[in-house]
């Protein structure tokens, strides 16, 4: 049973990982309709920037701050130079632009911060808190989940709540009659953008403290297994894409501890959990119905 | 919505242009033309380009050196597998970021059926293009309840999975998943032509093959009921378009010509490989890549990203002295480029530039072809426009 527990724990501290990307991804695809292949790699370029300025002597805090605003700033830019000019292209062209950029902040990221693995302190008490059973969990744990609960909220409470919110929900949903409504829908697109650029910066800073090292690789299986909580969430819940972060870490890990047969393909298990729910519930978990008009 | 096509054959089409026809082919009209319509000089000018790629392709092998022939040959693997990710993607409308996991299982098949049991690598094409296409069509069936986004990741995951499955289940070298067959088993078959020459002129004749083989099946019924689905499913059943039957028919060729590129990468690689964890996922990416840049539901755009895909990456390798880790993002940004230069990829470019040499030279007064409204606006729905 405790061993049980822990994995469960385990499973616990990847899915919130898992979970915090995959919110970024959901809020791209909430205010654009954009699925962002890049996102990996620009929370990768922000988490470097990070460690390079707790590097130079500033507080992990405040770093994770800067660098926020930094991804902030870029989300924008990029949304600004290469993705606004594809409006009313073929989508296509907007998922090889994406995937442009993988390749390109990848690489950049490389060049500007080296190849060499990095440590990044964590913002988060060292330690582990035991629980009632006897399993213990790390307080970091516990810290990242509490920050994923807290940007949930915020992010629910901004497009659920407040004026700003309604309008980047009518732009996403159809940009044109946002625009019949008066309201600036290139600017709507370029403040999701910008969002989600900070949310992935601040994901990719703490999963980074929360690995012993982190090198340009960090994201990449990162962001599998966060497509596949945004799959399974359905592409536009905020909520959904957090809970199904937490299942696929938590299936993995018990994939992991107890069924050898799927030993060394465990990832069959997100994947697996993707095409059941698709195959019954075309929308994902959490997604909305729509009606298709001819 | 219109679902007629009129897309211009991208061929060289030799014979006389179809006289210019008066009904102009509408939603409610009768059997549209195969191709519209097309001047004199739009046609010479196909004409001239066709004889001319022709003439390079034969020759290009004795002209390049054996490691530039093997590069050329990855071109053309890569266009194969494009081009079965266009019949998906380009005619169909379904997105898929797992082909590199059929290509997967085409090349071992090939590597497996030679190295243990001893076939002639010619015939292992034929198994794999069997066993992909089997496999697609088991894809291909759960992929009906699933559209646009999902489906790009439900496919993902395939190409994601793949590696491991085969380090799972194959032993090859050392217990590692990778099989190399000896080079003598893709000897060339023709005396005076080097290994690597064969090697070009077999890939070269089976995508010629497959090449035509599509330009067929998207002009006829098939390729209607495909871009019928494409443009709007639902008014496509309502005129008795068979949605499953095309839709997972569709999945399966299309498998199956990443199966048969994957097995001519077994040849020109003499490896197939497992052990790299995301190599599927970037064979994948790169099929979509190739058919993008050289242009979306065309037939030769395929083949055309896939060499500039090709030489772009070996290009990038070592543009700047001492900074080969810069190469991906010059590739990256090259890729943006022609996006943003070309949207409809090289054909749909060079179509529309013979398009407006064509007006310009003939036909006055004649109304320009009305572009169909590009009204997909979820992923995968490339219109095909005139």
């Amino acid at each position: 049973m405790e061993l049980f527990i822990e994995q469960v724990m385990n499973g616990i501290g990847n899915g919130v990982v898992y979970g915090s990307v995959a919110l970024a991804l959901v809020l791209i695809f909430r205010t654009t309709k954009v699925l962002n292949f890049a996102q990996g790699e620009m929370a990768l370029f922000s988490t470097y920037l990070t460690w390079q300025l707790t590097e130079w002597g500033l507080g992990v805090v405040g770093a994770i701050v800067i660098s926020m605003l930094f991804a902030f700033v870029a989300g924008a830019a990029i949304q600004w130079t290469l993705i606004r000019p594809m409006e009313g292209r073929s989508p296509l062209n907007v998922v090889i632009i994406t995937l442009g950029l993988f390749l390109g902040i990848n690489s950049l990221a490389q060049l500007f911060f080296g190849v060499d693995p990095q440590f990044m302190p964590s913002p988060f008490p060292e330690g582990s808190i035991s629980l009632v059973s006897g399993a213990r969990v790390q307080k970091d744990t516990i810290g990242l989940m509490l920050v994923l609960l807290v940007e949930c909220l915020a992010l629910w409470l901004l497009l659920n709540r407040t004026r700003l919110g309604l309008k980047l929900r009518a732009v996403a949903g159809d940009p044109d009659s946002a625009r019949l409504h008066g309201i600036n829908a290139g600017r709507m697109l370029m403040l999701g953008w910008a969002m989600a650029a900070a949310i992935g910066a601040l994901a990719g800073s703490l999963v980074a403290a929360n690995r012993t090292g982190f090198d340009a690789t960090l994201m990449q299986i990162i962001l599998v297994y966060a497509l596949a909580a945004t799959a399974l969430g359905g592409f536009d819940s905020i909520w959904g894409a957090v809970i199904c972060g937490l299942i696929v870490g938590i299936a993995d890990a018990l994939t992991i501890q107890y069924v050898d047969a799927l030993d060394g393909i465990e990832v069959v298990v997100p994947l697996g959990l993707i095409l059941v729910v698709l195959v019954v519930l075309p929308t994902g978990l959490f997604g909305k119905r729509t009606v298709e008009r001819v | 919505m219109t679902t007629d096509q009129t897309g211009a054959s991208a061929e060289p089409v030799l014979g006389v242009a179809p006289a210019d026809t008066t009904t102009a082919p509408g939603p409610a009209g009768g059997r549209p033309p195969l191709w519209p319509p097309m001047p004199r000089a739009v046609l010479t000018a196909r004409i001239v380009i066709g004889v001319v790629i022709s003439a390079a392709a034969l020759y290009a092998p004795f002209y390049f050196e054996p490691t530039m022939n093997r590069v050329l040959s990855q071109a053309i693997y890569l266009a194969i597998a494009a081009m079965g990710l266009n019949l998906l993607l380009g005619f169909n409308g379904q997105v898929s970021i797992g082909h590199g996991a059929f290509y997967g299982v085409g090349a071992f098949t090939s590597a497996i059926l030679m190295v243990d049991y001893g076939w002639t690598f010619e015939v292992t094409i034929i198994a794999s293009a069997l066993l992909t296409g089997a496999f697609g069509l088991l894809v291909g069936l759960p992929a009906l309840r699933v559209r646009g986004l999902y489906l790009a990741l439900v496919t993902l995951g395939l190409a994601v999975l793949f590696p491991r499955v085969a380090q799972k289940f194959v032993d090859g070298i050392g217990g590692r998943p990778l099989l190399r067959p000896s080079r003598r088993e893709f000897a060339s078959l023709i005396d005076g032509l080097a290994d690597d020459q064969w090697a070009y002129f077999l890939s070269l004749a089976i995508m010629v093959g497959l090449f035509i083989l599509a330009w067929n099946l998207t002009r006829g019924r098939m390729g209607r009921a495909m871009t019928a689905v494409r443009d709007q499913e639902l008014a496509a059943t309502t005129v008795g378009v068979n949605l499953a039957g095309t839709k997972v028919g569709t999945f399966a060729i299309s498998a199956a010509y990443a199966g048969v590129a994957g097995s001519l990468s077994v040849m020109i690689d003499a490896l197939a490989d497992g052990t790299n964890p995301v190599l599927y996922f970037q064979r994948s990416i790169e099929f979509l890549v190739a058919m993008t840049i050289g242009g979306a539901a065309t037939i030769l755009g395929p083949a055309v990203g896939a060499l500039l895909l090709v030489l772009l990456r070996r290009n990038t390798q070592d543009l700047i002295e001492g900074q080969e880790i810069l190469a991906p993002a010059i590739y990256g940004g090259a890729l943006i480029a022609i996006v943003f230069v070309l949207p409809e990829g090289v054909v749909g470019g060079v179509r529309r530039l013979l398009a407006a040499l064509g007006r310009r030279s003939s036909a006055k007064g004649r109304p320009p072809t009305p572009a169909i409204p590009d009204d997909s606006h979820d992923i995968g729905g490339p219109n095909e426009r005139t």
